[in-house]
């Protein structure tokens, strides 16, 4: 029987968030790619809160457009509404969240899908792993056919053996009522792959024709825009914005659903999967905090072009009825008509635990994972992933080493180490209190720390790297000119910190010095400093934050100079654990566990103790 | 986490010995020993001086003249850790030894954790392989041990102040990092000031546990124990048994008392600081009085009193008198004799005084084992804890409790600048890791559970 039988380099399943970073790296690193999808009309589809970004979710889309990544672009040109979240705060906690035209968004990535040499598109479930000897060769699609591939990237999002459900509805679909892939999981699981079950879910959608928006609070976007990626500029995007709506559950709201609360599937134990506690559905902030008599709902436009509204804060598993009644007990929601109801979604992922810092299998050589597979959350978690995996796979059939990026230059890095490192029994979400070094891990510095690295491995070209080049050489000369040039105390300086509220100067002091002032800014100091050329605004950013936090800046700077000692020290791959004597047995088991790469890994790992890591020492030492 | 800093350690015994000597090895070793040393001579610059020479001058901490003694130079590679080395060699004694240690502390090098010296030799390849094991044993043992001696002074009041401190400090935390997390649900609005008021207290409970600390330098370290009972009782055999047995001697106290003899002996890791007391009677003898007021003064502050009843003998009116000064106190009563006729009668005893009874015979050492059984329960009962105060005796918290200060205070200097809030959670999970090393524990992900516990998340 006639079959079909293709050969690639790489194969990528599917095509969310992470499948197309991956795939798109691969292709555009020049290696023959294959993206299967479920359906060829849910590529890049945001099936849950229609927005990229928002605190450290920002950090990581930015991010990933300075090491070459898709997403960054394709919000720009699809974004609705674009806001810096906690602007008024210091600036590594500055964030920036778009609401997107999900249609639009999705829509677009296709396109650029559609249009990457050395890409092809394939509509098709994988159902199946070829695996030979611990090494990936391909694999095979429920219709029969077979892809073989030097190396594969699983992301499989929340379709594998899906169930969505509400109340005591119980679908076998994926998000959206889309097919589920109830083959592969299995096949995982021969190749020896250990599978969990997670959960998720995700808020009713609202027809805004039935919505009474003057009970509402408008949320508008902000007038100056940011752009996510770093090749646009303000006036390349600027455009008309949409708003958001405020409203708020009440006292009655929340007796409808403690009256309801036993016929939550979760609370009849339908649900078995374990969710994640910084989403709670509405039942459970209503139960978990019983204090508050009210929560906020945003209202929040699913695109440009369709009346659907989505309902952040408000995602459910209760049944039908249920869900009419708690929304309609809400101020300007009484005769709302729900267009989609909430739902909670079930499905398999695996442990990243299995993966190696490349996101590459342990135990399956040229298989990599990536997106919530791997046990994350998240748009943005699942496309840093998801390029991270299609760029170390292209590294692999390359015979090159991965790219592997430490806690100290990302907060991919810092994701990424968290999802090998340490168990996670939730759904993985990024959040800035995660980085350690968040001050140096900005949002605007992103290009910075990660455009060199974007060059190297070949997704930056040389036109933007040119450019990039030229930014970095212009912050640097300014930030050392303002260092080096003395201002002494002449009536012209006096009167000038005069009128700004700020002290005179007794002796001289440097242009750096003045504009450390929480009072004056690199911008304020312009009158008394005739030297300066016109410089981008970008630039400028950059020289205010680096000489105004630099004391900051340079206290983490030191710790992360500790913390790369560690890194350095790996620990070989074939280590016997249990030639090393004098390890704790805890520290034993986890160390055999998750297999740490090196020394500074192994002492994040919970249950390592500072003296296991001392006897681990003294015994590579030994090996030597 | 395990760093390659420069550390130090006192290299010589805690005890009362004539000299003491703090080792400090690592790349910083020569400057911070720039800082705390002043050698005499005025043409001596200590970073200057050739490696295997000394130095003679004065010890100080910042302004204060601590000692004066020796320093000893040896430069890298050719030292016992192969790393530049400073040895301070100071008068002995725990007081002085401490504060050159505290000196050196400041000056920047962390305290040692056990075996590190060894262990620094070994990795720089001072040590040959054959070694090595000795060296891994070495390390895992004095971990365990300090984990637990550790964990010994940190029963009761201590940790629960400690716990309540992180507390107060990861709460805070969490919720300015919901609040930057999720800014549409959480406002900072006025938020620095009540902050303000909640770290400044957090430093005056740091401040209180350092000054506990400082008066405890000069106290043993162990459960104030006193030994009570009439004359020929056998309370000198009892002692003896304590002191024979276990060749337990950890250092006789001096200083705090010079005519009664105060004596550390260590049962199964519990620390014990035994006095033991002239006979308590009525007397009109002036001199055997001063001795009576003096042993009732040590009843009166003991955390736990050894009362050595003679059970050959019936119980009289000296047993009675001494029995009105010690009852509602922490007793154990000892029958000791009991390779003799025994004549006293438990119930007896326990109608008049309340407390556990254990017959001994302090010269055969029968029942020993059941008297450190009992003493190992109480102890772990909480009946008996380490002093009343909280006595922070190790000179590792300490660094600990000022590592933390400073942490706080750098938060309410940012406060003060109008440093933006996601500054302020940066001094706060310092102060609160440097709290945690004090407890034994390190793990971060507190603070995301934290988070996910007390405040509402979610889109």
């Amino acid at each position: 029987m006639p079959v079909v039988e293709e050969y690639y380099d790489i194969v990528v399943v599917g095509a969310g968030h992470a499948g197309c970073e991956a795939a798109l790296a691969a292709a555009r690193l020049g290696l023959n790619t294959i993206l299967f999808t479920i359906s060829m009309d849910s590529v890049a589809m945001m099936p849950c809160n229609p927005n990229i970004g928002g605190s450290s979710k920002g950090h990581l889309v930015r991010e990933l457009d300075a090491l070459g990544g898709e997403m960054g672009k394709n919000i720009d040109k699809t974004y609705i509404q674009s806001k810096m979240l906690n602007a008024s705060k210091g600036p590594a906690v500055h964030s920036l969240r778009a609401q997107a035209d999900k249609g639009h968004y999705s829509r677009n990535m296709k396109y650029t899908l559609e249009n990457t040499d050395h890409l092809t598109l394939r509509q098709a479930e994988v159902s199946e792993l070829i695996v030979y000897e611990n090494e990936i060769k391909g694999v095979k699609t429920f219709s029969g056919g077979t892809y073989y591939a030097k190396a594969v990237v699983l992301c499989t999002g929340t379709y594998l053996k899906a169930r969505c459900i509400y109340g005591d509805v119980v679908n076998h679909t994926g998000p959206n009522g889309l097919m589920a892939a109830n083959h592969l999981s299995d096949s995982m699981r021969d190749a020896g792959i250990g599978i969990r079950r997670f959960k998720t879910g995700t808020p009713a959608r609202l027809d805004k024709k039935t919505i009474d928006f003057s009970q509402m609070e408008e949320q508008k976007g902000d007038e100056h825009i940011v752009p996510f990626s770093f090749t646009n500029t303000e006036e390349d995007i600027k455009r008309e914005q949409v708003s958001c709506w405020l409203c708020y559950t009440n006292e009655e709201t929340h007796n409808i659903i403690r009256e309801n609360i036993d016929r939550s599937p979760l609370f009849s134990g339908v649900i078995e999967g374990t969710g994640p506690r910084y989403c709670p559905s509405i039942e459970d902030k209503v139960m978990k905090f019983p204090d508050k008599n009210r929560h906020q709902i945003f209202i929040e436009p699913e695109g440009e072009y369709t009346n659907e509204m989505y309902m952040g804060g408000m995602s459910s598993s209760l049944p039908e009825d249920v869900q009419y009644k708690m929304i309609r007990s809400m101020k300007g929601l009484e005769n709302v008509r729900i267009i989609r109801n909430a739902y909670a979604i079930e499905y398999d992922c695996i442990s990243a635990i299995d993966l190696k810092p490349s996101l590459e299998f342990k135990r399956i050589s040229g298989l990599f994972g990536a997106g919530q597979l791997n046990g994350s959350s998240g748009y943005e978690e699942a496309a840093a992933q998801g390029l991270m995996a299609g760029i170390n796979a292209v590294m692999k059939v390359k015979g090159k080493e991965p790219v592997i990026l430490d806690r100290s230059q990302a907060y991919i890095g810092v994701l990424i180490d968290d999802l090998v490192t340490k168990e996670t029994f939730e759904p993985y979400r990024m959040m800035t209190s995660r980085a350690e070094y968040r001050l140096l891990l900005r949002q605007d510095n992103a290009d910075l720390r990660l455009t060199d690295i974007g060059h190297e491995i070949g997704l930056i070209d040389e036109n933007r790297y040119e450019a990039f080049c030229l930014k970095r050489k212009l912050i640097e000369e300014e930030t050392q000119r303002l260092h080096n040039t003395q201002v002494g105390g002449n009536s012209k300086i006096q009167s000038f910190l005069e009128e700004n509220g700020s002290t005179t100067l007794k002796t001289a002091a440097t242009l750096a010095e003045l504009i450390r002032r929480p009072e004056l800014s690199y911008e304020k100091i312009a009158p008394i400093d005739d030297d300066r050329k016109e410089l981008p605004n970008d630039v400028i950013e950059q020289i205010n934050i680096s000489i105004k936090y630099e004391g900051y800046i340079e206290r983490q700077n030191m710790q992360v100079e500790q913390f790369k000692k560690l890194e350095k020290r790996k620990i070989p791959d074939d280590i016997h654990y249990e030639d090393v004597s004098n390890l704790r047995k805890e520290a034993r088991q986890k160390l055999m566990l998750i297999r740490p790469e090196n020394i500074g890994q192994a002492s994040r790992i919970s249950g390592v103790s500072p003296a296991d890591i001392s006897v681990l020492l003294i015994y590579l030492k030994m090996k030597k | 986490m395990f760093k390659e800093d420069t550390i130090c350690a006192i290299a010589t015994g805690m005890g009362n010995a004539g000299i003491g000597i703090i080792r400090i090895s690592g790349s910083n070793a020569v400057d911070i020993a720039e800082k705390v040393f002043f050698p005499i001579r005025d043409n001596i610059k200590v970073a200057e001086m050739k490696s295997y020479t000394a130095a003679y001058g004065t010890i100080c901490d910042g302004e204060n003249i601590v000692d004066e003694g020796i320093l000893l130079l040896m430069r890298a590679p050719h030292t016992y850790t192969c790393e530049d080395v400073c040895e301070l060699q100071c008068h002995g004694g725990m007081v002085v030894m401490r504060k050159v240690m505290e000196a050196v502390v400041k000056a920047g090098a962390r305290t040692a954790e056990p075996g590190e010296f060894t262990k620094r030799a070994f990795l720089n390849g001072r040590i040959d392989l054959s070694q090595a094991e000795s060296v891994m044993d070495l390390i895992h043992a004095k971990n365990e041990f300090a984990v637990k001696s550790s964990l010994m002074q940190l029963r009761g009041d201590l940790k629960n102040v400690v716990e309540n401190l992180r507390e107060t400090i990861l709460y805070n935390v969490a919720f300015i990092e919901s609040a930057l997390d999720d800014p549409e649900h959480y406002s900072l609005e006025g938020y620095p000031q009540k902050l303000r008021a909640i770290v400044d207290k957090l430093v005056t409970n740091v401040d209180n546990l350092l000054i506990t600390f400082d008066n405890g330098k000069v106290l043993s370290e162990g459960i104030k124990t006193v030994i009570v009972g009439k004359p020929n009782a056998g309370k000198s055999s009892l002692l003896n048994m304590f002191l024979g047995e276990d060749r337990a001697i950890v250092t006789d106290i001096a200083g705090t008392t010079r005519d009664v003899l105060e004596e550390v002996v260590n049962i199964n890791g519990i620390m014990l600081n035994i006095v033991d007391t002239a006979g308590i009677r009525e007397t009109s003898d002036v001199v055997e009085k001063i001795g009576v007021d003096k042993a009732l003064d040590y009843v009166d502050n003991a955390d736990l009193i050894l009362y050595v009843v003679d059970s050959s003998v019936p119980i009289d009116d000296n047993d009675m008198q001494i029995i009105a000064r010690i009852s509602g106190k922490n007793v154990v009563i000892i029958l000791n004799k009991s390779d003799l006729e025994t004549k006293v009668d438990k119930m007896l005893i326990n109608s008049y005084i309340s407390g556990d009874i254990v017959e001994i015979s302090a010269t055969t050492g029968e029942g020993r084992n059941e008297l450190y059984q009992l003493l190992n329960h109480m102890f772990f009962e909480g009946k008996l804890s380490y002093n009343d105060q909280l006595y922070i005796t190790n000179t590792r918290h300490k660094n600990e409790l000022m590592a933390t200060r400073n942490s706080l205070t750098k938060v309410l200097e940012s406060i003060d600048m109008g440093m933006e809030e996601d500054f302020f959670s940066i001094d706060l999970m310092d102060a609160y890791e440097h709290l945690g090393l004090i407890i034994g524990e390190t793990a971060r992900d507190d603070l995301a559970d934290k988070i996910f516990k007390e405040f509402c998340m979610g889109k």
